[in-house]
């Protein structure tokens, strides 16, 4: 029986010839990644298991990301852990303050994964790098731990769900609204413990940002990874960044896969997932006011996005009332925000521009919503109490959507300014 | 290991988000954990609950982030057993890694009420429900599953087996 891509990945770290859907099977990882959240609980069970030094210390990544620069002194003790640890193991890439952004946007953009590899992040977003034809998902504090003890991971095979994009994009359609409109066809559930795979000729209109932004949306579907070909887009992006000779792995003709679903990317429409599950995703509605937007983050925070936004913001004022939060995602699309004259348009339109930090999305800092109030934003999740007050409210849109909406004061698509 | 307890009810697609919000995770103690468990589903939650309780729940129990600090707050917060219709895959995980008792069991998940107090056995996977009389069979964990979970998590019992 044919295998999936992820199935091969998983089956050439496991040095096993095939492996089988619901398979456990026992993989070395290429790299393990952790936050200054969920790091400083792997630190704690590292010692726990009466370890004292990491297995490599070159395939381990450290991000300081999510409160950092420090919100508080809690947080800045958190960082302290990881910073203490880093230089204890001599990890090579830990990335602080000056070094650091947003880790699913910088470990792509600094080479330090790519196609073929096997990565597990305690951060659910690590699924973000199947963008390059990696095999990479989210895992907690215990299995990056244990993965920085062994540089292994037991793994249950998954089975799949194929996605075939055709057609062309319409103009302001973008990767978000991609990923937005199949969340909303198959649920937050929808892939529970599966692969999502993407393939089809519609891919050669995503560019490799707007795959990262589908991949890394894929667990808000309960899925365990998603991947794309490696194609010339893909290769285009990793050349000069990553290292390592590639590994391309396709999946078989005779792959079987659990439902196959098709979708004509020149019918989509600028799409919004509503309060309070990302899978509430609409394409009409009726007039809701904004008090805040957010662009930015892991799923929207690269060049692309920035430049969305600008192409929106260019000439035009922000709303009244409307404060709007601008996050390129590292430092290098920070400097190309202001090299492309991208800070200039933010600037002159009336919004705020922040050093990378994860901070609004997950209701940490920078950002943090009262009750009753709404925000459009290009992050991942709009649950209960995500961005702030658990009587505010989250809008999932693209960057084209949330800039639009900053410009109008309600949640507008860029057609209808 | 028998558990017995008075049931905490909730529905589908409980996220890590509401079970232990982003605010409080500049601390990763227990105690501090366990002081905000189910804060944004449930205000009432961390005054009510007392070591032993259930948490019974629909689909997909535990979706989004992969905050381990979740399973951790509800293991602290004196819990010792959530049973759902199914769990969220990194949280199913992260739930043995920290040795918090967990049963999928959607006739268990359907039928059980707030308030009704059950008895389980994580060995044979039989839970019931003592105020109406009625029994489930979940499936239980195969033993070495079960061993993590007793030991307190992957790391402790790793630590004791080496």
């Amino acid at each position: 029986m044919g295998m999936t891509a992820s199935q091969k990945i998983l089956a050439a770290h496991a040095r096993l010839d095939e492996v089988k859907a619901g398979q456990l099977i026992s993989a070395e990882l290429d790299l393990v990644l952790a936050n200054d959240i969920t790091g400083p609980v792997a630190i704690k069970e590292f010692k726990k298991a009466g370890a004292d030094k990491v297995k490599d210390n070159k395939k381990i990544a450290l991000v300081m990301d999510h409160f950092a620069p420090n919100k508080d002194v809690k947080s800045a003790e958190q960082c302290k852990i990881c910073r203490v640890f880093a230089k204890e193991q001599s990890i090579e890439n830990f990335f602080d303050v000056g070094k650091m952004g947003i880790e699913h946007a910088l470990l792509p953009e600094t080479g330090l994964v790519g196609a073929g590899d096997l990565v597990i992040g305690a951060d659910s977003h690590t699924c973000t790098y199947g963008a390059l034809g990696a095999f990479s998902t989210g895992v907690g504090s215990t299995d990056m731990a244990a993965g920085m003890l062994s540089q292994k991971c037991w793994f249950k095979v998954p089975s799949a769900i194929k996605f075939e994009l055709c057609g062309k994009p319409g103009k302001y359609i973008c990767g978000k609204d991609v990923i937005l409109h199949i969340i909303g066809l198959i649920g937050v559930d929808g892939a529970l413990y599966k692969s999502m795979e993407f393939c089809g000729d519609g891919l050669k209109y995503l560019n490799i940002d707007d795959r990262f932004t589908i991949c890394n949306m894929v667990i808000e579907a309960g899925a365990k990874n998603g991947i794309f070909p490696v194609d010339e887009i893909a290769h285009e992006y990793m050349k000069g960044r990553f290292k390592r000779p590639l590994k391309i792995y396709e999946a078989d003709p005779d792959a079987v896969y659990d439902a196959v679903y098709k979708i004509d990317l020149s019918k989509l429409k600028p799409t919004v997932s509503f309060p309070h599950l990302p899978e509430n995703a609409k394409t009409e509605w009726n007039e809701i006011a904004v008090d805040q937007v957010v662009i930015g983050s892991c799923t929207n925070g690269r060049i692309s996005d920035m430049r969305a936004a600008a192409e929106i913001l260019k000439g035009r004022k922000v709303a009244d009332g409307v404060r709007t939060i601008i996050i390129p995602a590292t430092q290098s699309v920070y400097r190309q925000c202001i090299d492309e004259g991208l800070t200039q348009i933010f600037l002159d339109a009336g919004a705020v521009i922040s050093t990378p930090t994860c901070g609004p999305c997950l209701g940490g800092y920078m950002g943090i919503l009262a009750e009753g109030e709404r925000c459009v934003s290009t992050t991942n999740r709009n649950f209960v109490g995500r961005m702030g007050h658990v009587k505010s409210e989250v809008y999932l849109a693209s960057p084209y959507v949330a800039a639009a909406s900053a410009v109008a004061g309600k949640l507008c698509t860029p057609e209808n300014i | 290991m028998e558990i017995k307890g008075k049931v905490f009810k909730y529905g589908n697609d409980v996220d890590t988000d509401v079970i232990i919000p982003a605010r409080y995770l500049n601390d990763s103690s227990e105690k501090a954990l366990a002081s905000h468990c189910m804060e944004d589903i449930d205000p009432h939650f961390v005054n009510n609950v007392k070591a032993g309780d259930v948490i019974v729940a629909g689909d997909n129990f535990g979706c989004g982030s992969s905050r381990e600090h979740a399973p951790l707050a509800i293991k602290a917060s004196g819990i010792s057993l959530v049973i759902a219709n199914s769990f969220a895959r990194i949280f199913y995980r992260n739930s043995i890694n920290i040795g918090l008792p967990i049963l999928e069991c959607p006739a268990a998940a359907a039928e059980i009420k707030a308030g009704d107090e059950i008895k389980a056995d994580l060995s044979s996977g039989l839970i019931c429900n003592i105020t109406t009389g009625k029994s489930f069979k979940a499936e239980p964990f195969p033993p070495f599953i079960q061993q993590i979970i007793n030991d307190g998590g992957l790391l402790a019992h790793l630590a004791k087996n080496k």
